[in-house]
């Protein structure tokens, strides 16, 4: 289906993989010897050049376009390899970097994200604002050379264990409309006056954090785009063609595939047959949905709310399918350092983050289908 | 990379449309219900001068394919317009037949086919034929070979008013021994999947019109966030059926043409739930137009191949990989 150039790419990804992936899986990147590890692992890909192959040449990638990073990213997951624990900022801040940064920021911010030297947490949520992140309270105030943060932030993914932090933040506190008063900016997490509290998720590892942030000072060289336009910058890249890749069919191909040797292993049992080919469809229809979308995009296209229809794709599938093999499992499911268990623990997550499900339902709703806004609840 | 249609595929689907949509099927598919297949007949003329049969042919046999990705790309909108009779199995008449020697009756039944002057049924995967007494050719499929059947048994009635069942006489001229192409199957299950899609939008599109006029509590109904989050859930489902549907069209193999049938298949149902439920009452009702497609949502779920005989399909090939 695919052209012999963008096959050869995937055969060089796939050969390089086979000779570099660890036949031990490094512990859970949730806890602070997994992050270490797993910070060593980006640095061995992107010393070939593997870590962003969808990224300009210039700050560490391969410019391999979409379909490639598709096909990468299919490779990858197939061969088992580690999850990324760079990711919140490759695939949330780098976007916007490349749109909206100025070139001394992507020259600065870019390639040590690449090769895991500087791990970003995503610093978005507070503790009154879920989804609705025009109510952010946080604040930035104008002082000479730069800005002042306070407040709190809560629910920041890997900031237990991570180095910087991007998020919104309100400029401007009179502004006509509450997300016009918005900045977009980069914070380290151990700056002075950055506290972070580790937070324990359902297993009980420090899967995020919250953040007190007590007049941290930010220069104006970290702020991205220009101070009020943070809304702006921040949607963009919600809906930008990363956001509807923000989990990579390869992971579900693999996923799926996983399951169903796991179904065969246990005999086939009837009670699971279902399940497991739907696991299969799914995937297959995620995969193909997802190449046309790169298609789409490569004729000039945009995606736009079609992201939050495959965002909600995604999360339901990813439960039904942990879930179909902890059934699988049986008594042996319960058993918390697989995994598995890993899988399913973080799957659970899916429907929450990034915006709940009920939110993206909703976006789907009323710009997709035409439907009338109403109160959200 | 070919995963979106190409301008000439989109004008195709285009003017298909614009004919069916001119043709007031509505009207056409509740005469065909009742019996009186004239403006039925009329209409599937002109399907079949616009080529959708001949889609499932080969040039050498007069066809103008195969060309799997326009011919499922047509039954979308066939499903769409609720355009009634055997229409997968017309088709897919005509690829097995394509598929035999020209001398003998298949040389002379595959031109009347593409042509829209013969309508065909087959008894294959069910005990009965769909329109067995409306159609001017009968195949029947059993372990043996490939058969036309003399004649059809008592009608019966289906779930969908515009389709009845017919067991197909056994006997007949054997035209083949032995299993037909496998080919044959996948055309019919691509096409079904296809019209399945199609009957989903259909069945989305008037509902998203519906809920958005509808008011209750002094507000449209479309505006509760009960109704959205159904009908968002049914256009996702839709919508992750689709590149199932024609990267099927691309392959042709057999587990993803069963996949690609229980995606659109189970969509298509569960839009059809969630249709009549915004609907109410009036959506239950046989008089209202909605019912053309919540009737035949649910009888494609299960012609030429249910979702649990799919499965083990997508099962099947997935082992193989």
């Amino acid at each position: 289906m695919h052209s012999a150039a963008d096959e050869a790419f995937r055969a060089e990804a796939r050969a390089w993989l086979r000779a570099h992936v660890p036949a031990e899986p490094p512990p859970s990147l949730e806890t602070e010897e997994g992050f270490a590890a797993h910070r060593a692992w980006e640095a061995e890909l992107a010393a070939d050049r593997w870590s962003v192959v969808d990224w300009p040449a210039r700050y560490g990638g391969r410019d391999a376009g979409l379909v490639r990073w598709l096909l990468f990213e299919e490779e990858y997951y197939a061969a088992g390899a580690p999850g990324r624990v760079g990711q919140n900022g490759v695939s949330l801040l780098a976007p916007t970097l490349l749109a909206h940064g100025t070139e001394e920021q992507r020259a600065r911010v870019l390639p040590p994200m690449a090769t895991g030297e500087v791990v970003w947490a995503q610093a978005w949520s507070e503790p009154e604002a879920g989804s609705d992140l025009a109510s952010l309270r946080s604040r930035a105030v104008r002082v000479s050379g730069g800005w002042l943060l306070s407040g709190q932030k809560t629910w920041s993914s890997r900031a237990a264990f991570a180095d910087r932090a991007f998020g919104l933040f309100r400029c401007d506190p009179d502004a006509e409309r509450p997300h016009l008063g918005l900045i977009y900016l980069m914070f380290g997490l151990r700056a002075p006056g950055v506290t972070v509290r580790a937070i324990a998720r359902l297993d009980g590892r420090p899967a995020f954090a919250e953040l007190f942030l007590d007049e941290v000072f930010v220069p104006d060289a970290d702020v991205i785009g220009e101070p009020g336009d943070g809304w702006r910058i921040a949607m963009a890249a919600a809906g930008n063609e990363r956001g509807l890749m923000l989990r990579s069919p390869g992971r579900f191909l693999a996923g799926a595939d996983r399951l169903h040797r796991l179904w065969r292993a246990r005999g086939e049992p009837e009670s699971a047959r279902a399940r497991v080919a739907d696991a299969l469809i799914g995937a297959r229809a995620y995969q193909l949905f997802a190449w046309a979308a790169a298609s789409r995009l490569a004729e000039g296209g945009s995606l736009g709310p079609e992201s939050s229809m495959n965002k909600v794709f995604w999360s339901e599938y990813d439960i039904a399918l942990q879930e179909t093999a902890l059934d699988l499992l049986g008594p042996e499911g319960e058993a918390a350092d697989t995994e598995w268990a890993e899988r399913y623990v973080f799957a659970l997550a899916g429907p929450l983050y990034a915006g709940t499900n009920e939110i993206q339902r909703d976006i789907v709703a009323e710009r997709l289908l035409g439907l009338p806004k109403g109160r959200r609840g | 990379m070919r995963f979106l249609l190409d301008a000439e595929q989109r004008a195709f689907t285009g003017s298909l449309d614009k004919m069916l949509t001119a043709a007031d099927t509505p009207a056409v598919v509740r005469a065909w219900s009742r019996g009186v297949h004239a403006a039925g007949r009329a209409l599937w003329s002109r399907i079949a001068e616009a080529g959708v049969f001949a889609l499932a042919v080969p040039g050498s046999r007069g066809g103008l394919g195969p060309l799997p990705v326009e011919l499922a790309a047509a039954f979308v909108e066939l499903g769409r317009h609720a355009v009634p009779g055997p229409l997968v199995e017309t088709a897919t008449a005509a690829v097995l037949l394509a598929g035999l020697p020209e001398p003998g009756p298949a040389g002379r039944l595959v031109p009347a086919l593409l042509s829209g002057e013969a309508l065909a049924t087959v008894a294959w995967t069910a005990p009965y034929a769909l329109d067995g007494d409306t159609a001017d050719v009968r195949l029947t499929v059993t372990g043996e070979g490939l058969r036309l059947a003399p004649g059809h048994g008592p009608v019966r009635p289906s779930l969908d008013p515009a389709r009845r069942l017919t067991p197909l006489d056994p006997g007949g001229e054997l035209l083949l021994t032995g299993p037909p192409p496998a080919r044959a199957l996948v055309y019919a299950r691509l096409c079904t999947a296809a019209q399945a899609l199609g009957v989903g939008e259909a069945l989305l599109d008037r509902t998203v019109t519906y809920v958005r006029q509808r008011t209750q509590f002094g507000v449209p109904v479309g505006s509760f966030q009960a109704v959205k989050h159904r009908l968002a859930d049914a256009k996702t489902g839709l919508e992750f059926a689709r590149p199932l549907l024609f990267g099927a069209a691309l392959t042709l193999d057999p587990a993803d043409v069963a996949a690609a049938k229980v995606a659109a298949g189970e969509a298509a149902y569960a839009t059809a739930r969630a249709a009549l439920q915004a609907h109410g009452a009036i959506g239950y009702t046989a008089e209202y137009d909605l019912s053309l497609w919540l009737t035949k949502a649910r009888v494609l779920r299960a012609a030429w191949g249910d979702p649990d005989s799919c499965r083990t399909e997508v099962l099947r090939g997935a082992g193989r990989r």
